[in-house]
C-alpha cells in the first residue's frame, strides 16, 4: 500500500536522480523508516529499501548493484530491488518504500508502509 | 571407368550471406567436384548468422560465436572468397560479373544471393549520425557503442519482429527505449490483436516505453540525431534512432542486368531467373508473387537450388507452412498460419489465463488447423504446427485441442505426459528445429549413427539448434534420452560464476590477446548471458583489467567488493575500520598523538594492535570516514589498504639495529619492500614480512613473500600464510644484495598479479603451478625476472596514490553523506 494512515501519500523529495551513482546507491536518513537504501540500476530504474539486509542487518546500500538486484555486503544474499525479497535459496525480505522520479527529481512515500 | 575429370564449371556466388552459402554447403555435398566456385561479398567479413545478431544484440551471443562458416572453411573448400567487394555488373552477353574494385570474374552459372536492404522510409533526418537500421554487423556495433558511449536514450522504428528484437537489445544494454511503431498493435502481421496487447504490457513491464499509431515524420537534430518527431506533434528525445520498419530485395543488379524483377528477382519452381543460367535464392527473389524473409523457405530454397545446379533438374521448390517466434529472453510467442477467422465457415478457439499471461488462439479451417497464435507458454508450439502442415484432421478433439497435446491426446486415450518427456513423444516427423527444417527423426538418427554426444556434435552435423538456438532445450532433451546417463553437458575449465561458461585463465587470455578494455566490452565479446554480471566476475574483471592495462584502464567503482569502493574494512554493525600505514611496522610519536586525538575527536569505541603490526581504529561511521582520514594526512600518514586485495603489510622485526642475534637491518628492508609495494591490487591479499635472523621472529615462512636474513644475505620465500589452511613457505632461493632482494619481489608479485586467478592466494596458487615454475620465471630466467620487476614498477606509477588524500579532498562524496529529506 501506498497511502500513509492519514489516507494521503506524502511524497518527500530526497535528491535529483544524477546524484546517486549508476549501479550505485545513496543512503538516506529518514524520521519514519530509519535509513533508507535508494538504489539506481544501470538503466536509471530507481528502488528504495530499508537499509538492512533480512540475514544479519547489513547495510543493503553500501552493495554491488547488478542488473535489477543487490549483493549484500557482509555474507552476500542477493536481493531483489523491486520486491525486497531475498533470492532463493536464501528467503527474506527488506521492506520496500514507494519511490518514484518525476522530472528527474527522485522521491520517496515516507508515509506509508511500502 | 572415365579417368579424365571432366573439367569444372565456374560457379559465381553473388552474396556471402546465409542464403548463398547455404546453397554452397549443399552443393559441396552433392557434388564436390562439380564447380570452381568464386563468392563476392559486400561485407569485410565470413559468413555469419544474421538471425543471430539481436543475441549478439542482447549480450547473449559474441561476433565470434556467429561465424558460420571461418575464412579457413573457405580455403579447406578450395572457395575463392572475395569479402568486403560488392559485385556491380553483371554481363550476360560475356558471362562476367564485376566487383566494386574492378574484379572480373567468368561464370558458368551464376548465382544471386544479394539478400536485402532495410526499408529506408522517406522521413527527413534518416542518416544523421546517430541513426541506424539493423540489419548487419555494422549496425549491431553501431548500436552497442551508442549504448556505451553516447548516452542512454534509444528511439526503435518499426514493432515488428525486428525492431521488437533491437529495442530489447538495446533495453538489455542498459539505455532506455522507447519504441515508435506505425499500427495500433505489435507485430501485427503475426499476432492477432489480443497477443499483440499482451506483448506489449509485458516488455512495457520490461521497461520500453511504446507509442503506438505513431508516424515518424522527422528525425531532429542537425548534426546528429536527437529524438523523433511524430505526425501527431509527440517528440522522443534520443541518442541512437533505430530504424527497423522491414526490409526489400535487392534487385538493383538483376535489374541492371536486364532479368525479370517485380518486388523481387523473378524466378521459377527451379529457382531459376528468366536466364537460364542465372540462378536467385533468399531474400532477394520473389517466387509465385511471394518475397521471403524467415528463414525456413530459404533453407528450402537452397536446398533445391543446390540439387539443380547439382544437375538434377527435376528438383522443384514448394514454398513450406511458416511458423514464427520472437527472440525475446523470457517473452515467448509463436505463430503460424492464419490470425483470424477469414470466412463464416472458419472457426476461433480461444484459451487465455490472465494471472499467468497465457493466451492461445487456434483457427480452424474444415477441421484442420489453419492458424495458431500463442503467448506466454509456447510449448505447444511445434505440435499445433505439425497439426497444420500435415492437414491432421482434428475434429476428434477438437473439445480439448486449445488445452495443449498432454491434455488432448490424454482425452484421445493416449496416456499423459510430463513436459520433459513432451519431446521424446513426438513423432519422428515433427519439426525441431524451425530455422533449419529438421526433423526429430534426423536429429535422433544422427545421434546414434554418428555415435553423437555433445550438443555441439549435434550442431554441427544436423545445423538442429545452430541459428536461432530456441531449441536447444529440446535437442538436449532428444541428447538426454538417447544417451541416458552418457550426455553430461560440456565442461571445461571451471566457469568464474554463473554469468558465463569461461574459466578465469581463459577471460585473462582473451582480455589480452583480444584488447578488451572494458568490463561491459569482455562481457560483451565474450559472451556473458547476464550483460551486467554479478557480484563474483564483476570485482574479478576489474582486477584482470586494472592488470592488463595499467594507466589505461578505469577502476569501476561500482564492480569493486564495499571495502576496496570505500577504501575502510565494513565491521558487523555496518561501520567501518581505519588502518593507517606504518611502513615496516614502525610509527613515532607524532603519528601515535594523531591517532590518538583522532580516536577521541570522533569518538572512535575502539583502537587495537593488529597482527601486521599496525593500529586499527573500530567503529569508525561512514560519514567520519573523510575527516577521519583527513586528519590522519596531516599528520602523514596514508591508507595502509588493510582492505584491499592488494599489498597490506610488511610484518618486520627490529634486526641488527638492535637484536644482539640480528644479521641485518630486517626494519629497513621490510621499509623499502613497502615502499616499493605499496598501493599494488592483487588477486587476493598479500602480506610481507623480513626477519633479521633465521630464529625468524617476524613469522616471514608463512608470508605470501618472506625474507629471513642469513649471514651471507637473504633467503627468499614464497607462498605461504596463516588463516585455515596454514602452509609455509618455499624456499625460492638466496640474494646478497638487498636490491636483489627488490627485483625478485617485484617479481614474484607481478607474475602472482599476472597469472594467478582472482581470490587465489599465493599459497594455493604456488600448489597450483608448482615451486618449480615459479623459480624458473624469476629465478632462472634472469631476462624474464627483470621484465616482470620492470612491468610490476610500471603499474606502481599508477597504483601509488594515496586513496584517502583523493577523498579527504572530496572525490566520491557521495559514497560518504547521508542525504536528509524534509519529512
Amino acid at each position: 500500500m501506498d497511502g500513509s494512515i492519514a489516507g494521503q501519500t506524502a511524497w518527500v523529495e530526497v535528491c535529483r536522480l544524477e546524484e546517486i551513482p549508476r549501479q550505485g546507491s545513496r543512503v538516506v536518513a529518514t524520521a519514519a523508516r530509519g535509513e533508507v537504501a535508494l538504489f539506481r540500476a544501470l538503466d536509471d530504474a530507481v528502488f528504495a529499501l530499508e537499509d538492512r539486509c533480512p540475514h544479519k542487518g547489513g547495510p543493503l546500500s553500501q552493495g554491488i548493484v547488478h542488473g535489477h538486484a543487490v549483493t549484500c555486503p557482509l555474507h552476500n544474499w542477493v536481493i531483489d530491488l523491486a520486491s525486497g525479497e531475498a533470492v532463493a535459496p536464501d528467503k527474506g525480505c527488506a521492506p520496500r518504500i514507494p519511490v518514484r522520479v518525476e522530472a528527474g527529481r527522485v522521491l520517496l512515500a515516507l508515509g506509508g508502509r511500502g | 571407368m572415365n579417368m579424365i575429370a571432366a573439367p569444372r564449371q565456374r560457379l559465381v556466388v553473388v552474396g556471402n550471406g546465409m542464403a548463398g552459402m547455404r546453397v554452397v554447403q549443399n552443393l559441396l555435398r552433392l557434388a564436390p567436384h562439380r564447380y570452381d566456385i568464386t563468392v563476392f561479398g559486400a561485407e569485410p567479413h565470413p559468413n555469419y548468422d544474421r538471425i543471430a545478431l539481436s543475441s549478439v544484440l542482447a549480450g547473449e551471443k559474441t561476433l565470434e560465436e556467429i561465424v558460420i562458416n571461418s575464412r579457413d572453411w573457405y580455403a579447406e573448400n578450395g572457395i575463392r572468397l572475395i569479402a568486403g567487394d560488392p559485385v556491380v555488373a553483371i554481363d550476360r552477353m560475356a558471362r562476367t560479373v564485376t566487383s566494386a574494385s574492378g574484379v572480373v570474374a567468368a561464370y558458368d552459372r551464376l548465382l544471386i544471393a544479394a539478400g536485402s536492404k532495410p526499408l529506408a522510409p522517406p522521413i527527413p533526418g534518416l542518416g544523421l549520425p546517430g541513426t541506424c537500421a539493423f540489419r548487419d554487423i555494422a549496425d549491431v556495433e553501431t548500436m552497442i557503442a551508442a549504448a556505451r558511449d553516447e548516452g542512454r536514450r534509444a528511439v526503435v522504428i518499426g514493432g515488428g519482429l525486428l525492431g521488437l528484437e533491437a529495442a530489447w537489445g538495446l533495453r538489455r544494454r542498459g539505455m532506455s527505449v522507447a519504441l515508435v511503431h506505425l499500427m495500433p498493435t505489435l507485430m501485427e502481421r503475426q499476432l492477432d490483436a489480443t497477443a499483440g496487447t499482451l506483448l506489449q504490457r509485458d516488455l512495457d513491464r520490461r521497461g520500453i516505453a511504446f507509442f503506438t499509431n505513431g508516424q515518424t515524420e522527422e528525425i531532429t537534430g542537425t548534426d546528429r540525431a536527437t529524438g523523433v518527431r511524430l505526425a501527431d506533434g509527440r517528440e522522443v528525445p534520443a541518442d541512437l534512432v533505430v530504424v527497423a520498419i522491414g526490409i526489400r530485395p535487392n534487385i538493383d543488379l538483376a535489374r541492371q542486368a536486364g532479368l525479370e524483377v517485380n518486388r523481387g528477382i523473378v524466378v521459377d519452381d527451379g529457382l531459376r531467373t528468366e536466364d537460364p543460367n542465372i540462378f536467385a535464392v533468399g531474400e532477394c527473389v520473389e517466387h509465385r508473387g511471394q518475397v521471403f524473409g524467415l528463414v525456413a523457405p530459404i533453407w528450402e530454397q537452397a536446398k533445391i537450388c543446390a540439387a539443380q545446379l547439382a544437375g538434377d533438374e527435376t528438383a522443384i521448390y514448394v514454398t513450406p507452412p511458416l511458423s514464427t517466434r520472437l527472440k525475446i529472453t523470457g517473452v515467448d510467442v509463436f505463430s503460424a498460419g492464419a490470425l483470424a477467422a477469414a470466412d463464416p465457415a472458419d472457426e476461433e478457439i480461444t484459451f487465455q489465463d490472465v494471472a499467468r499471461g497465457v493466451y492461445r488462439k487456434l483457427v480452424l479451417r474444415g477441421g484442420k488447423v489453419a492458424g495458431v497464435v500463442m503467448y506466454g507458454d509456447v510449448t505447444d508450439g511445434p505440435w499445433y504446427f505439425q497439426l497444420l502442415r500435415e492437414g491432421t484432421e482434428v475434429g476428434p478433439m477438437r473439445d480439448t485441442l486449445i488445452l495443449g497435446r498432454a491434455v488432448a491426446t490424454a482425452a484421445q486415450g493416449a496416456p499423459a505426459h510430463d513436459p520433459a518427456a513432451a519431446v521424446a513423444a513426438l513423432p519422428d516427423t515433427a519439426e525441431i528445429c524451425g530455422c533449419n527444417g529438421v526433423c526429430k527423426g534426423s536429429i535422433t538418427a544422427a545421434i546414434a549413427e554418428l555415435k553423437l554426444t555433445t550438443l555441439d556434435a549435434v550442431r554441427a552435423h544436423t545445423k538442429a539448434s545452430a541459428s536461432c538456438g530456441s531449441c536447444t532445450g529440446q535437442v538436449e532433451a532428444l541428447l538426454a534420452a538417447a544417451l541416458g546417463e552418457g550426455y553430461a553437458k560440456p565442461e571445461g575449465e571451471r566457469p568464474m560464476c554463473k554469468c558465463t561458461s569461461h574459466g578465469h585463465d581463459h577471460v585473462r587470455r582473451e582480455i589480452l590477446a583480444r584488447g578488451l578494455k572494458t568490463i561491459p566490452e569482455v562481457m560483451l565479446r565474450l559472451g556473458w548471458t547476464r550483460p551486467e554480471g554479478c557480484a563474483s566476475c564483476r570485482p574479478a574483471l576489474n582486477y584482470y583489467l586494472l592488470c592488463a592495462w595499467p594507466g589505461e584502464y578505469e577502476d569501476d567503482a561500482r564492480s569493486r567488493f564495499v571495502n576496496e569502493r570505500m577504501h575502510a574494512n565494513i565491521q558487523k554493525d555496518g561501520t567501518y575500520s581505519v588502518v593507517p600505514r606504518m611502513w615496516g611496522g614502525l610509527t613515532n610519536p607524532r603519528e601515535l598523538r594523531a591517532i590518538a586525538d583522532v580516536v577521541e575527536k570522533y569518538n572512535i569505541p575502539e583502537v587495537k594492535v593488529t597482527g601486521g603490526q599496525r593500529i586499527d581504529l573500530f567503529g569508525v561511521k561512514r560519514e567520519q570516514l573523510p575527516h577521519v582520514w583527513r586528519d590522519l594526512n596531516a599528520a602523514g600518514m596514508v591508507s595502509g589498504h588493510a582492505y584491499a586485495k592488494g599489498l597490506r603489510t610488511v610484518k618486520t622485526c627490529v634486526g641488527s639495529t638492535w637484536c644482539r642475534f640480528g644479521t641485518q637491518d630486517s626494519t629497513g628492508m621490510g621499509v623499502a619492500l613497502e615502499r616499493m609495494a605499496w598501493g599494488s591490487w592483487h588477486p587476493h591479499k598479500v602480506k610481507l614480512a623480513v626477519s633479521g635472523c633465521p630464529r625468524n621472529c617476524a613469522e616471514a615462512t608463512i608470508k605470501d613473500f618472506g625474507v629471513v636474513a642469513v649471514e651471507s644475505g637473504w633467503e627468499l620465500h614464497v607462498g605461504g600464510n596463516g588463516g585455515i589452511h596454514v602452509r609455509a613457505t618455499d624456499l625460492l632461493c638466496r640474494v646478497a644484495t638487498e636490491a636483489e632482494v627488490l627485483e625478485h619481489c617485484g617479481a614474484f608479485l607481478q607474475l602472482y598479479r599476472e597469472e594467478a586467478r582472482y581470490l587465489e592466494r599465493t599459497a594455493p596458487w604456488v600448489e597450483r603451478v608448482g615451486i618449480d615454475y615459479v623459480r624458473r620465471r624469476v629465478v632462472e630466467d634472469v631476462e624474464g625476472r627483470r621484465a616482470l620487476h620492470e612491468r610490476f614498477l610500471h603499474a606502481q606509477r599508477f597504483a601509488q596514490q594515496d586513496p584517502w588524500a583523493e577523498r579527504a579532498a572530496g572525490a566520491d562524496a557521495g559514497a560518504f553523506s547521508t542525504l536528509v529529506p524534509a519529512e
